[in-house]
């Protein structure tokens, strides 16, 4: 589903003394099946972008738009709760909404709310289970048991188990160990892949923004503050200081390289293993002259 | 968040009112509670309505403001007006409509009773808009002082009412979230009939009860990991004092009542 932002404003307690803008004029468009990351400092208004995209917060000026489905000051959808099934949104810390007895009727939890078919719920766990990288004998057991990086994988799981078409992520691997970060990120980057997923991301983290990303979005205050593809806004490192923001390891390294050697690299996304080929080409043709 | 449990927010300033020591505010609004009961003609209401109005425009807290946190009571004065209306039979017949008759008593009453409920809550309702949370807990533990003699824990009593106070944000931040992610798998809190609503609660109430109850157990952890002992000995980050300002305020309102005793009817 494409995502459109048109001129958002959102401004919380509206006419009190705690009256605050937390978006401002934003516009932006999320093409369907692409993988966009958020990126900005606390405060800068990601979370409350994330709660337009399924309708937990309609704009107060402005207008958003999901796939057919359209949010404005006046206007809901009749239909919010399929906005809500096509749309999958993994809180922060999301192991904080567990509450069932066990972690099958945990994850069947959203499914059974949007009418999913008893048979169908069964045939879904099993492949969110398989996703998320647990064993099918964790069905049984109380979700609250488990540890917390299981937790994490369970709360994961009962998303999953929505099979949305626009996967909304919200630092998802805040808090956990770098191995658990790197398997649950991977397995995004899997199912954007494999299911055609519209994946947003919001991240601290420049070398998720990087690793995943085709697009990146950065806000500051409530206002857009860059917006391209990866290679076009990681370039700008003054830029991204000025607002707290560092640039990926990568770009850092190429910048000390042409300092230090005195030999321009573009960056152009590559990977460290293309990085290091084209380190040697260079080294080479210093010692062939 | 939610706009409509704004009643009795902190509204940060530095008005005359906020400096005013807490014990002051206390003691004044706990006579004032008695005194409004006393009012029965019109100087003395004018009396009572004049120190309102003097106290809520010197609080500099935003009028607009005041009166929309007065919201979820209107219909509470409201009520009561309408009860006044239909019951008291008191007076002359002022109209009638069908089988309904008003008389001019309860029209009186009414008004006087929906006056005196408004000056209530708006005078309460200063005392939260001005004075913080702690510096309440503060006043009254000092205000307490007394009981320690017999053997009451003031202490822990004002200790609990601050954890508490000062965890109320929180927990309804928590449940923001958590109602906020349950509704995006699917739960519907506002439609639906009373029975779903009821058991929609259900996926709020059990994750909010784990959270608290950790954050209960790492906090005592924290204070008992810093040492924390409650009651003797122990000393105060903030000061109570008591100024001249605060001997202003109790001469006016000792005027206050003066007047309005010189001016109601009696017998």
């Amino acid at each position: 589903m494409d995502i459109t932002f048109k001129n958002v404003t959102y401004i919380y307690q509206k006419n009190s003394p705690f009256e605050h803008k937390a978006l401002e004029d934003l516009s932006f468009h999320i093409p369907s099946g692409s993988f966009v990351a958020i990126i900005g400092h606390t405060g800068s208004g990601k979370s409350t972008l994330i709660q337009h995209l399924n309708g937990l917060t309609a704009p107060t000026e402005g207008e958003v738009q999901i796939g057919e489905f359209k949010l404005t000051n006046e206007e809901k959808p009749k239909n919010m709760k399929e906005l809500r099934s096509r749309v999958g949104v993994v809180f922060q810390y999301p192991e904080h909404q567990l509450f069932e007895e066990t972690v099958a009727r945990d994850i069947a939890f959203g499914p059974e709310n949007f009418g999913v078919a008893p048979e169908e719920i069964k045939k879904r766990t099993k492949e969110v289970l398989r996703q998320v990288r647990l064993s099918e004998e964790l069905l049984d057991r109380s979700p609250f048991e488990l540890s917390g990086g299981q937790k994490r994988r369970v709360a994961i799981a009962g998303v999953l188990a929505l099979k949305p078409e626009v996967l909304v992520l919200d630092e998802p691997t805040a808090g956990l160990d770098p191995r658990g970060q790197r398997e649950i990120m991977d397995m995004f980057y899997e199912l954007h892949q494999q299911e055609g997923l519209t994946t947003v991301l919001v991240t601290h983290s420049m070398e998720d923004a990087l690793k995943y990303a085709d697009r990146i979005l950065i806000l500051n205050k409530g206002k857009k503050y860059m917006e391209g593809a990866p290679e076009e806004v990681f370039t700008q490192r003054e830029a991204l200081q000025s607002v707290q923001l560092d640039v990926p390891e990568i770009v850092q390294f190429l910048s000390a390289f042409e300092e230090k050697i005195g030999v321009k690299m573009p960056f152009h996304n590559q990977t460290i293993e293309e990085l290091a080929l084209e380190i040697r080409k260079i080294i080479k043709g210093v010692e062939e002259t | 968040m939610n706009n409509s449990l704004i009643i009795g927010q902190y509204v940060p300033g530095d008005s005359l009112i906020h400096r005013l020591d807490p014990r002051t505010k206390i003691t004044i609004i706990f006579f004032f509670v008695f005194i409004v009961f006393f009012a029965n003609n019109v100087p003395s209401y004018a009396t009572l309505i004049l120190f309102s109005v003097f106290a809520m425009i010197l609080s500099k807290v935003p009028v607009r403001f005041i009166l929309k946190g007065l919201t979820p009571v209107w219909f509470l004065i409201i009520f009561t007006f309408i009860l006044h209306l239909f019951v008291t039979k008191e007076g002359q017949v002022v109209f009638e409509i069908g089988a309904m008759t008003f008389y001019s008593g309860g029209i009186i009453q009414g008004f006087a009773i929906s006056i005196r409920f408004f000056l209530l809550i708006l005078v309460t309702s200063l005392l939260t808009l001005t004075t913080t949370p702690i510096e309440i807990t503060d006043g009254i533990e000092d205000m307490l002082e007394p009981l320690k003699k017999i053997k009451f824990p003031v202490h822990e009593l004002a200790l609990m009412m601050s954890i508490s106070l000062r965890f109320i944000p929180t927990l309804m931040q928590e449940t923001d979230k958590i109602s906020k992610a349950q509704a995006s798998r699917g739960v519907d809190f506002r439609t639906g009939p009373l029975k779903e609503r009821v058991k929609a609660v259900v996926p709020l109430l059990v994750p909010l009860f784990i959270s608290a109850f950790k954050r209960a157990e790492e906090l005592a952890m924290a204070m008992e990991a810093r040492g924390y002992q409650g009651g003797e000995n122990r000393t105060k980050l903030r000061e109570l004092k008591i100024t001249k300002l605060d001997a202003i305020s109790y001469f006016i309102f000792i005027l206050v009542v003066a007047i309005l005793f010189a001016t109601r009817t009696y017998g």
